[in-house]
């Protein structure tokens, strides 16, 4: 028999018996921060393509929830912090090999981009209310007018944020579950994924209905390879890899990972819009909710699963 | 990963359809990580020096590794410096460590570290001498004196001051000694505040005084010894292992058992290649250092012991000259183990004959430089003199007693005592009360326990007790008779400092307080050098607690013995003795530690000369004569003990390093370490019970008593599947030990039957049977 | 120089003095610990094999730890010692995530707090207190830069393991078995 205990009481809060420093703030912050890089990546590539008028919610609608998104995940983000009166240490200094701090800096251009892009289409979203300050009057007409430049800004910083989310815990060597190149891409293609679900739900005509299920479509089987390949990937690497897939593929996730993330988060969204797109009349907000709901499960259960894999104990 | 990196690849083109601007973007982002993930430390601070915040100082020279380089300051938060160093040795067991308290002072203690000077310690504590800041900082401590009373017809404690409490305690000695004598006193004492009440029992005329450390621990040894060696092995042991070639441990687990001088030589042993022997069912830490480990069937070491003298003379291979010059008996012993050849102890012990053989030659091999470890705690089957007499004889055959690498000459210097008059004579004392045991050496816990029970008729009835510094109800087995002789007092006062379970049985508790906030008697113990250490107040006593010394005055007073306390403070009496020893308080409070020449002699038994041991015979007997005119065995037999029967287990238990008995369970540091006992179960047993570690359960032992609290599991393949192993000192049952109570199983509570030694009443404790209960067995009379 | 911490496996009887020792001269409140013991029980009795480990941060060449902060607080001195800077911490706790040793906690005040291989003790000439304390004397601090001292030697001539190597991060905890 082989036995391996602590032998003097290791019992430290939050780190045994599993690790549990990150918690709820960081899946919401995870996911706000996909579903706003989501929406900022349609909102500018919508206005490069010059379609603003065919896809209106892309642009506009939907892009209000970026900011507050954002503004939410980075609340999120501070309140899981244990010494967070320093948090401005964070910007005191730019780490590129440190995740955490380039996702600070990302969000500290990104936020506030993503309020100027909701103010250049203030007076379109809200007709009734008038701006009243001369200064946010000025700041709506400069941003409408570099607008297109923005988009160009956007497009790349939306998908660093994108990425980024994924990459603050593929970066962690640490957790065998979390430690693999595909978690990058597939929150990037996740959070893309709930973009075009947020904008599929709030879309007023068919047109753009049509064109965001096709996009969700295409989003949600590239999600589902990555996700095989990621759980190939580790039913191939060390013991360790292997310990870290049987959570999600035969242990305490596994309701959570395929029951939410997998079969009703994009199984069924797939064949409900493929039903739509070949012309039957599904009710799309049913797959953008389930979109929905299910890019926040796989954030949750990745942080909480990978949390507890390790290499030693 | 590269592979992963393909991966990508394989399925862009269905990205590429729908943004083609941003492929290459991710790919960048990508490559750039996997590149960072392989920085080098070295490139990484300069990266880190761009950042604004990463501030670093250049500081003052390392110089401990002959190295002079500058390092780096880290800007630590703040480590108090206006630290002060007391000397003390340490209470948290009976080696006395001599150590350092860094403390400011007044109520705060940061750290205690070892006297570098100390032989018991030389500058290194062990864990739980580390861990003694917790004795004083604990917040369950007796606070108060408390005096037992009823209130609403339920008896309870209430607070009192001391002069209430004292003024108490004065009357009922001064009432118990006018109707009985002061004899029917009894004194159980153990460690430090021993001595102070000691003095005030002698001193009015009670020398009933007795401690645990002989009738539970060190007693058949003591008497072994000195029947063979005309020598006690004492504390701290003179085994000298630091010099050994072979030490072998019956059963002795050093390493779990932390007297710290021992530990250290035996790893110093290690490192000079020293080949450790270690006998034990269970799988120690020793015996995972050990070249031979010899599971031996628990009960037959004696067995074995006759088996190793019957390899040793049959092969010749005992020390010839040694025996010739200094043994008697040896014909005697050579005809008695003829017949005690290694296969019959197979048999018995299930130790294989070569095996036997093999370790047997070993220490023969590195004699005279071997030790066979008297061991401590040695009461064990009630045969247990005659154990250790085996083992003596062996060392005797070895001729390790008096060698280098063997057993040393120890010397100690002598305390001289603050002059006061003669103590009175007692008409009867601990000796009287024990004379059922003739070679007692020391007061009989038992005895007096029992000569406290009216139903016994005892001869030399005891009436009240002071138990000071000795929680019985962990450390005397059989409970039932324990709580009958407490039922049956007239009076008892508990001086301790923490509320253990014995508080819980006192007439008035007196709260002492801890080693770190008073003064006590200089430390005097024998050792390879002679030396004293002093213990002076690091902090002042927190609550209203008291200094021993200070509370044995104050009754001393009380009960008119003002010429035996002829100072007003004890401080004074350190003093004087400092000064008679050729020192002073304030060299002392310097050094801590005064080491003198030795004045007996060599350590070493000088070649050249006969030397006449302690016995009556002036050598070495192996065949013992007196124990023969007393009626018993004159050498060492061999007894078979009962075997636990059908579903039950033999109860062992030993110690946990980071502990000591129960004085510890709830210091916060050391609880921290370790909070609760396991019940450790082979896994066979675990199968057959049906177990998991970590589950919870309780025992019940063969007179049908039942654990109060259950216990975890751990299952593991260190222990033998005839037997369970839980460590001694947890199962507290008083709920104001907040992190303690009711934290694990109390041996003590399962050891109902006794093998009291016929030879020195030793009670032997290892003959105890368990049965694993799953469920409650509490639940049913709860409900 | 190049700090590192050599422990023998052969001579620790897991006491655990290496953990209050660390406690009390860092303030580490009760309940955390920098250092703490693990056994590790191989074999079937009575062919059974023991061995204790005192473990702790490795100061890892390649610190993960270090890499992940985004404020720069987890940062590496001269020695090789990793420390974090306590009032630069925002306790968002990459670093614990990032260390395959469990190696790190959050200090009941907020920031992150671990080994810091006593580096306020090295400054003085000291050992760290871990070392000084331990009754065995089975572990060894020095310069591996220094082919000369204890460490170095031991490791030359000792088989020599450590942990989790296959984590990459280069650790400097090195136990003699
Ligand atoms: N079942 C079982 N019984 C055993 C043993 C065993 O292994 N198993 N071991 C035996 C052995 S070897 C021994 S030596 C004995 C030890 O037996 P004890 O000496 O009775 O054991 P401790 O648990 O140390 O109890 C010491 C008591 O002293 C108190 N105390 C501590 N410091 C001070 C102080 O400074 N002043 C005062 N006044 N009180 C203090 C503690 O709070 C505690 O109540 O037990 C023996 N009994
Ligand atoms: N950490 C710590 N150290 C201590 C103490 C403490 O409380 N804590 N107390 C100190 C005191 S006062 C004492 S007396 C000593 C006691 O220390 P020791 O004398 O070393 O201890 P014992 O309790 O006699 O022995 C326990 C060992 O005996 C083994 N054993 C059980 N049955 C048998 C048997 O039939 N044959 C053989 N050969 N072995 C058997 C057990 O498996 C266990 O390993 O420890 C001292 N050191
Ligand atoms: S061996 Fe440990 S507990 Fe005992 S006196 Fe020494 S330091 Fe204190
Ligand atoms: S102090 Fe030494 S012997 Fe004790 S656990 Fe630590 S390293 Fe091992
Ligand atoms: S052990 Fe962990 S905390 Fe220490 S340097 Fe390595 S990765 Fe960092
Ligand atoms: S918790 Fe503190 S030390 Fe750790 S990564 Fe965050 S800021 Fe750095
Ligand atoms: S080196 Fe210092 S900080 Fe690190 S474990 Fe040892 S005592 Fe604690
Ligand atoms: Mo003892």
């Amino acid at each position: 028999m082989e036995e391996e205990l602590f032998s003097s009481g290791r019992n430290i809060p939050h780190i045994d018996p599993t690790l549990e420093v990150w918690h709820w703030p960081i899946s919401i912050y995870l996911f706000l921060g996909g579903l706003a890089a989501g929406l900022l990546f349609f909102a500018g590539a919508v206005t490069i393509l010059d379609k603003e008028k065919e896809y209106p919610t892309a642009v506009k609608y939907a892009s209000i929830i970026s900011p507050v998104a954002l503004s939410l995940g980075l609340l999120a983000l501070v309140y899981d912090l244990t010494h967070p009166l320093y948090t401005w240490q964070l910007y005191t200094t730019i780490r590129l090999e440190s995740p955490m701090s380039w996702g600070a800096w990302v969000l500290l251009i990104v936020t506030p981009l993503s309020f100027l892009w909701v103010i250049s289409y203030f007076s379109e979203i809200f007709p009734k209310w008038k701006l009243r300050l001369g200064i946010l009057k000025k700041l709506e007409s400069f941003t409408k007018k570099n607008r297109k430049k923005m988009a160009y800004a956007l497009i790349p910083l939306s998908i660093i944020l994108g990425v980024y989310t994924g990459i603050l815990l593929s970066a962690f060597n640490a957790r065998p579950l979390w430690n693999n190149a595909i978690l990058g891409p597939l929150f990037l293609t996740s959070g893309l994924s709930t973009g075009a679900a947020t904008i599929l739900l709030l879309a007023k005509t068919h047109k753009e209905k049509n064109l965001f299920s096709r996009i969700d479509l295409v989003l949600i089987v590239i999600e589902l390879g990555l996700i095989v390949h990621m759980l190939m990937g580790m039913y191939a690497g060390s013991e360790v890899q292997l310990e870290a897939m049987q959570l999600l593929v035969g242990g305490e996730f596994t309701l959570m990972f395929f029951g939410f993330v997998i079969i009703l988060g994009l199984l069924v969204p797939a064949i409900l819009e493929l039903t739509e797109i070949l012309g039957y009349k599904v009710p799309v907000s049913i797959p953008a909710i389930l979109i929905l709901i299910g890019g926040l499960v796989l954030r949750f259960v990745m942080v909480e699963a990978g949390q507890i894999t390790r290499y030693l104990y | 990963m590269l592979h992963n990196l393909n991966t990508l690849d394989d399925k862009s083109h269905l990205f590429y359809n729908f943004s083609h601007l941003t492929l290459p973007l991710i790919y960048i982002t990508l490559i750039y990580f996997k590149l960072n993930m392989n920085t080098s430390r070295r490139k990484f601070i300069k990266v880190g020096a761009l950042g604004i915040g990463s501030a670093m100082v250049a500081t003052s020279a390392i110089n401990v590794f002959g190295s002079n380089k500058n390092a780096n300051k880290f800007i630590a938060k703040s480590i108090p410096v206006n630290l002060k160093r007391t000397a003390t040795y340490c209470e948290v067991c009976f080696w006395k460590c001599a150590a350092w308290v860094h403390s400011d002072g007044d109520s705060h203690i940061q750290k205690i570290i070892g006297n570098d000077d100390d032989p018991h310690c030389n500058g290194r504590l062990c864990p739980r001498g580390t861990g003694g800041v917790g004795m004083y900082n604990d917040e369950d401590r007796l606070k108060t004196p408390l005096i037992r009373t009823t209130i609403n017809g339920e008896e309870t404690f209430r607070e009192a001051s001391w002069d209430e409490a004292l003024d108490l305690i004065a009357n009922k000695f001064k009432g118990i000694k006018e109707k009985y004598g002061a004899e029917a006193l009894g004194l159980l004492k153990h460690g430090c505040p021993g001595w102070h009440f000691e003095h005030l029992f002698k001193s009015y005329g009670s020398d009933t005084i007795a401690e645990p450390a002989f009738a539970q621990c060190r007693g058949p040894r003591e008497t072994a010894f000195s029947l063979t060696f005309g020598s006690w092995v004492g504390s701290p042991e003179p085994t000298d292992i630091r010099d050994t070639k072979c030490l072998v441990l019956i059963g002795s687990h050093i390493g779990e058992n932390m007297h710290n001088t021992q530990v250290q030589e035996m790893s110093e042993a290690i490192d000079n290649g020293a080949t450790i022997i270690t006998v034990d069912p269970r799988f120690s830490t020793a015996a995972s250092k050990s070249k031979h480990w010899l599971a031996i069937k628990p009960a037959t070491d004696i067995a074995l012991l006759l088996a190793w003298m019957n390899v040793l003379i049959e092969e010749g291979l005992y020390d010839k000259a040694y025996v010739e010059k200094y043994a008697l008996g040896f014909d005697e012993l050579k005809e008695h183990v003829h017949q005690f050849t290694p296969e019959w102890a197979y048999g018995i012990t299930t130790i294989k004959p070569e095996v036997i053989r093999k370790t047997a030659r070993e220490m023969a091999h590195a004699a005279p430089a071997v030790i066979i470890h008297p061991g401590r705690h040695v009461v064990w089957y009630g045969d247990d003199t005659q154990r250790e007499r085996a083992i003596a004889i062996l060392n005797g055959l070895l001729g390790s007693w008096g060698r280098r690498g063997g057993f040393y000459f120890k010397e100690k210097i002598s305390i001289p005592n603050f002059p006061h008059p003669a103590y009175p004579h007692p008409k009867w004392d601990w000796k009287d009360i024990g004379e059922n045991y003739p070679l007692a050496q020391m007061g009989l816990t038992n005895e007096i326990i029992r000569s406290s029970i009216p139903s016994e008729n005892p001869k030399y009835p005891v009436k009240a007790w002071m138990v000071a510094g000795t929680n019985l109800i962990k450390s005397i087995p059989d409970t039932k008779q324990l709580e009958a002789a407490i039922d049956a007092l007239e009076f008892m006062v508990v001086i301790d400092t923490m509320p253990m379970d014995i508080t819980g049985y006192a007439d008035v508790i007196l709260p002492e307080c801890t080693y770190l906030e008073r003064a006590d008697i200089v430390r005097s113990a024998t050792n390879r050098e002679p030396s004293i250490a002093v213990r002076f107040p690091a902090v002042k006593p927190k609550y209203k607690t008291k200094p021993g010394a200070w509370i044995a005055r104050e009754i001393g007073i009380r009960l008119g013995l003002k010429d035996y306390y002829q100072y007003d403070d004890f401080n004074e009496v350190i003093d004087w003795q400092l000064k008679e020893l050729g020192t002073s308080r304030e060299e002392m409070e310097k050094i801590g530690v005064k080491k003198y020449p030795r004045k007996s002699g060599p350590m070493y038994l000088n070649e050249d000369e006969v030397h006449e041991f302690g016995t009556a015979s002036g050598k070495i007997e192996f065949y013992s004569q007196e124990l023969k005119d007393l009626g018993f065995d004159p050498l060492p037999k061999y007894t078979p003990h009962p075997e636990p029967p059908q579903g039950f287990y033999r109860l062992n238990y030993g110690r946990s390093p980071m502990h000591t008995f129960s004085r510890t369970s709830n210091n916060p540091n050391l609880t921290d370490l370790k909070d609760e006992n396991n019940l450790w179960v082979n896994p066979k047993v675990a199968r057959i019970v049906g177990l998991k570690t970590g589950q919870r359960v309780w025992l019940s032992n063969q007179d049908d008593i039942i654990s109060t609290f259950s216990i975890k599991v751990r299952i593991t393949e260190r222990v033998r599947w005839d037997s369970v192993y839980l460590v001694h000192g947890f199962g507290n049952d008083n709920k104001k030990l907040s992190r303690s109570y009711g934290k694990g199983i109390d041996d003590t509570q399962m050891i109902s039957k006794i093998f009291v030694d016929p030879i020195m009443g030793g009670t032997g404790m290892r003959g105890n049977f368990v049965k694993i209960l799953i469920e409650n067995p509490h639940k049913a009379i709860e409900v | 120089m190049r700090y590192a911490m050599v422990i023998d496996t052969l001579k620790c009887v897991g006491c655990s003095d290496c953990v209050v020792a660390c406690q009390t001269e860092n303030d580490v409140p009760i309940g955390y610990c920098r250092d703490w013991i693990t056994e590790t029980v191989n074999g079937t009795y009575p062919n059974v094999d023991l061995e204790f480990k005192s473990e702790r941060c490795n100061h890892c060449d390649n610190p993960p730890c270090v890499r992940c902060c985004p404020t720069g607080a987890s940062h590496v001195v001269e020695g090789g010692i990793v420390l974090v800077t306590s009032n630069e911490c925002i306790g968002c706790g990459a670093c614990i995530e990032s260390c395959p040793y469990d190696a790190r906690y959050q200090h009941p005040d907020g920031y992150v707090d671990k080994c810091t291989f006593c580096h306020h003790r090295l400054e003085k000439g000291q050992l760290p207190a871990c070392v000084e304390v331990c009754p065995t004397k089975c572990m060894y601090f020095g310069d591996l830069d220094n082919p000369n001292s204890e460490v170095s030697k031991l490791l030359k001539n000792r088989k020599h393991k450590t942990l989790a190597p296959e984590a990459g991060t280069k650790p400097h905890i090195f136990y003699l078995i």
